[in-house]
């Protein structure tokens, strides 16, 4: 559905060149929730942007459902641009329009007459769970109703394909949910592509089929969420996925913690799950088989496209050859083990 | 100035009380006629200014650095000075150089500048996501600029305009230089030239009453349109 081919951006910036695109690659399904993620300044806006020429690729080519963008007249770029809506982080709603007017913008744009803008309006506000505000200003509305307001008006001209900039960043977590389930109901309903860009992964791994992953104006990774999360091959993949699980430990601990280990103390380790770890009730068979007893002090698993993948800290309490071997046994099944210090 | 001798003024002036009424008629027909000229031609040159910089939807660089030169001669020109310097020019417009339609010409002509700058000002303050926004959504230029770029900055623009409005009620007042007539004259002609404190007085008042009711005028509507 979208296709961009060797597309480079190269910025001018006070007479210096600002490369913020590298020879993008990408190829996006119909009907699949794209994600890009990326640190900031990565280049991911310039991305998005040059998917609907709001940013012209200094090289390359674009392809919407067919059509090549780039060779457009600006007349025609103007027309395709009506099948592809697009949202913000910060909403980018009309404050001098009501709800409904906003919605109806695009269709008042395409010339559409009053009364079907009006049916159309009312039915993309109570899809959008909105038919309250139609006569609210955008002044009035919560961060996660502008969005959707921002969201009806995207779907108002029946686009193919959405573009999302950072749709949720200026949201809250519940609302970023509630935002993600919406998106995730209009891909279903409407079998629309949604190209969504963001900083967080756990967006990524909440709605997203498939993930690219930039850095530098370079794109890194690529693949299904579930073969990323699995099988990370970059160094900036692993820190994206772990950034969804970071865990901590304990400030209470840390200052118990010493780097070698007495008589009485006993190893703190941090158990890394991935992908390709071996998928069997291993914790228990550690302890049943070895004589260990093991104290979890906390732990962020997760399930994400068939993978089970997380950090665990625990106390293993047993004897030092007991442990010694439970760690050989852990790395044998492919979890990465981190002996972070002895609390005694 | 007691009240007891404000209102024997009053009762035992007819005639200038006469006088400042065609006075105050005069001074609104070229403030409101200058205005509105100002409007018609200066809302399009804001709009230009504003759409032809770099960063602009129709960016021309030329276009721009030339009507900002034209624009910045305009603002330049002290007003008694473009009143005289006009004037073959007004003649031609009007067929004579003197009188309230003549000080109309120069009014006007410092007024669209002056708006222009106001406007361009104005859209200045509309927040380039949404202009954006409406481009990717399949606007054409000129829907932007009906359908975002002026509703968006109105309240903007109402501002802009009350303060022309006002600027142009102290400039008419200098139209007496050329027979234009208006309070301001009056003013001058009875209070600085016959030292009538009176008068003078009279036509300050009126002037003030005229500004507060356009400033608050102004200030109401901004009010109503401003939704931000
Ligand atoms: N109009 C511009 N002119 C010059 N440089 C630009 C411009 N837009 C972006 N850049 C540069 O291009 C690079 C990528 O920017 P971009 O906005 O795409 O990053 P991003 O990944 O969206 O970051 P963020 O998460 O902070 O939004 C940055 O180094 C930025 O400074
Ligand atoms: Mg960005």
């Amino acid at each position: 559905m979208i296709e961009i081919k060797n597309v480079n951006k190269v910025f001018y910036q006070a007479g210096r060149e600002i490369k913020a695109l590298d020879d993008i690659n990408l190829s996006i399904a119909e009907g699949s929730i794209y994600g890009v993620i990326g640190s900031s300044g990565a280049g991911k806006s310039t991305l998005i942007r040059c998917v609907n020429l709001l940013e012209r690729p200094t090289k390359g080519r674009i392809f919407v459902d067919g059509i090549e963008l780039n060779s457009l007249s600006a007349n025609e770029l103007t027309l395709a641009r009506r099948k592809i809506g697009m949202i913000f982080q910060h909403f980018n709603l009309l404050s001098s329009r009501t709800v409904f007017n906003n919605v109806g913008l695009p269709l008042e744009l395409a010339g559409v007459s009053k009364q079907e803008i009006k049916e159309k309006v009312e039915s993309l506000l109570e899809l959008v769970g909105l038919s309250d505000k139609k006569d609210s200003y955008p002044a009035n509305l919560s961060g996660g109703q502008k969005q959707r307001v921002a969201i009806a008006r995207a779907l108002a001209s029946d686009p193919k394909v959405l573009l999302c900039d950072e749709a949720t960043s200026a949201l809250d977590p519940a609302t970023t949910h509630s935002i993600l389930e919406l998106l995730r109901k209009i891909n279903r309903e409407f079998n629309l592509t949604i190209l969504l860009i963001t900083h967080e992964m756990a967006v990524v791994k909440s709605i997203c089929s498939d993930v690219a992953i930039i850095g530098g104006g370079k794109l890194v990774e690529q693949g299904p969420v579930g073969d990323i999360f699995a099988h990370p091959k970059t160094e900036l993949a692993r820190q994206f996925i772990r950034s969804t699980l970071d865990l901590s430990i304990p400030a209470d601990y840390a200052a118990r913690l010493s780097a070698s280990q007495s008589p009485n103390s006993y190893p703190l380790v941090r158990l890394e799950f991935t992908g390709a770890s071996v998928d069997a009730p291993i914790i228990s068979h550690v302890a049943r088989e070895l004589n260990l007893d093991i104290s979890i002090l906390s732990s962020n698993m997760d399930y994400v496209g068939g993978i089970k993948f997380g950090l665990m800290l625990a106390e293993f309490f047993g004897s030092p050859q007991a442990t010694e071997q439970a760690i050989a046994f852990l790395k044998e099944n492919k979890i990465e083990v981190e002996v972070l210090g002895y609390v005694a | 100035m007691s009240l007891e001798m404000f209102s024997t003024w009053w009762t035992t002036n007819e005639r200038l009380i006469d006088l400042l009424i065609t006075a105050s008629g005069q001074t609104l027909t070229m403030v409101f006629l200058a205005g509105l000229i100002g409007l018609i031609f200066g809302i399009p040159l804001g709009v230009l200014l504003h759409l032809t910089k770099k960063s602009g939807l129709l960016s021309n660089k030329n276009l721009n650095k030339a009507l900002g030169v034209m624009v910045n001669i305009g603002r330049s020109i002290p007003f008694i000075i473009l009143l005289v310097a006009v004037i073959p020019f007004t003649r031609f417009i009007v067929g004579s150089s003197i009188g309230t339609a003549a000080a109309v010409v120069p009014l006007s002509i410092a007024a669209i500048p002056f708006i222009a700058r106001l406007i361009e000002g104005a859209l200045l303050e509309v927040p380039s996501g949404l202009v954006e926004a409406a481009q990717a959504m399949g606007a054409k230029p000129y829907q932007i600029i009906f359908k975002v770029l002026l509703p968006e900055a109105l309240p903007g623009i109402i501002h802009a305009i009350t303060i022309l409005l006002v600027t142009l009620i102290g400039y008419s007042a200098m139209a007496g230089t050329v027979g234009g007539g208006g309070l301001g004259d009056v003013g001058i002609r009875y209070g600085y030239q016959r030292f009538d404190a009176a008068v003078m007085m009279m036509t300050i008042v009126i002037l003030v009453v005229f500004v507060q009711i356009i400033q608050s005028l102004g200030d109401y509507l901004v009010k109503r349109v401003d939704h931000r």
